[in-house]
C-alpha cells in the first residue's frame, strides 16, 4: 500500500490521536514531504476545528416551554391513573 | 460516583441546585417524582438532541416533533432506563429512531435505516489540494458560517451525517456513538472518515488560501 493511501485510511485515527507511536512516525514523516497528503490532512483537522468552535444551537425558548408543558402533562396524566 | 438517593439531593429544585449534578443523579431524582430535575435534561440536551433531529430529518417541523417524541419516550420509560449507560447516549438512540420514522413516513420510504453497508468510494477521495488559511473561518460572519457549515453537513448522506453529529459535535467517543446508533466500531470509524474527508472536500471551496474572500 502506498503511503499517501495509507495515510488517508489512517486519516482520523492519525487526528484521533488513536494509532500506535510507531505507525504515527512514519506517517509523521511521509507527511512532511508530501504536500498532497500535508493539505489533506492539514484541511481535514481544521475541518474538524471549525466544526467544533462553532457556536452551539439553541434550543427556541417557545419548543422548551412547549416540551416542558408536554412532560409536565403526560406526568400529570399518569399520576392520575395511578391506583 | 454515588447516585443513590437523597447522596446529592439538593434542598430545593432551583435551576441552580440542579445545574451542577451529573446526569444520572438529575434520573435518580426524577425517578422519585422530582420532574424539576427533568427540566434540566431538557435544558441542558434540547439543542443537541434538536440540531440532530434536524439534521436527520432535514425538516424543521418533523425535527421538533421528533425532538419532543424522544424526550417523551425517554421521561415515560425511565423507569427502564439501566444506569450503567449514559442517559444522553440512550436519549440519541430514541432520538435517532424518532428522526427515522419521520423521514419514513415523509418519504414513504419503510426500509430507509442507517445501517446501510458503506463502502470507501470515489466521493471520499480527496481532490482538492490548495492549501488552507491559519483560522479560515474567520473571513466570515457568524451566520454566513453557520450556513457553510450546516449546509455542508445536510450534503453527508443520513448515515455519514449522523456519525459525524454525534461522534465531532457532540464529542461522543467511538464506543458511545456505536452505542447509540446500534453499530459496530469498525463501521463507526469508516463512516466517520468519509463524512470528513467529504466535508473537507466541500469547505475547501471557502477556505482555501487564495479564494474571492482575499
Amino acid at each position: 500500500m502506498s503511503n499517501c493511501r495509507k495515510l488517508l485510511n489512517e486519516l482520523s485515527n492519525f487526528l484521533d490521536n488513536e494509532i500506535e507511536p510507531g505507525l504515527r512516525e512514519e506517517l509523521e514523516k511521509h507527511i512532511a514531504k508530501c504536500p498532497h497528503c500535508y493539505v489533506v490532512f492539514d484541511s481535514t483537522k481544521k475541518t474538524i476545528q471549525i466544526f467544533r468552535g462553532c457556536d452551539p444551537y439553541e434550543l427556541p425558548e417557545t419548543l422548551h416551554r412547549k416540551l416542558q408543558e408536554a412532560v409536565r402533562k403526560q406526568y400529570e396524566d399518569s399520576t392520575r391513573n395511578r391506583p | 460516583m454515588n447516585t443513590s438517593p437523597n447522596s446529592n439531593v439538593p434542598k430545593d429544585f432551583t435551576v441552580d441546585a440542579l445545574q451542577p449534578l451529573h446526569e444520572l443523579e438529575l434520573v435518580s431524582l426524577v425517578k422519585q417524582g422530582k420532574i424539576e430535575a427533568f427540566d434540566e435534561l431538557i435544558h441542558r440536551y434540547g439543542a443537541k438532541i434538536f440540531r440532530l433531529t434536524y439534521h436527520i430529518t432535514g425538516n424543521r417541523e418533523d425535527a421538533e416533533d421528533a425532538m419532543q417524541e424522544a424526550f417523551l419516550k425517554s421521561f415515560s420509560h425511565l423507569p427502564q432506563f439501566q444506569a450503567n449507560s449514559k442517559f444522553y447516549t440512550w436519549l440519541v438512540r430514541i432520538a435517532v429512531n424518532e428522526s427515522l420514522m419521520k423521514l419514513r413516513k415523509r418519504k414513504g420510504n419503510m426500509t430507509l435505516s442507517l445501517d446501510e453497508e458503506i463502502q470507501m468510494e470515489d466521493d471520499s477521495m480527496p481532490r482538492e489540494f490548495a492549501a488552507w488559511d491559519e483560522n479560515p473561518e474567520q473571513k466570515y460572519a457568524r451566520q454566513e458560517l453557520r450556513g457553510i457549515l450546516d449546509g455542508a453537513v445536510d450534503t453527508l448522506s443520513a448515515p455519514l451525517r449522523t456519525v459525524f453529529i454525534l461522534r465531532d459535535l457532540d464529542e461522543l467517543s467511538t464506543e458511545e456513538t456505536a452505542e447509540a446508533l446500534n453499530l459496530s466500531i469498525p463501521a463507526v470509524k469508516s463512516r466517520l472518515l468519509r463524512a470528513r474527508l467529504q466535508l473537507r472536500e466541500i469547505l475547501a471551496k471557502h477556505f482555501h488560501r487564495g479564494n474571492s474572500r482575499e
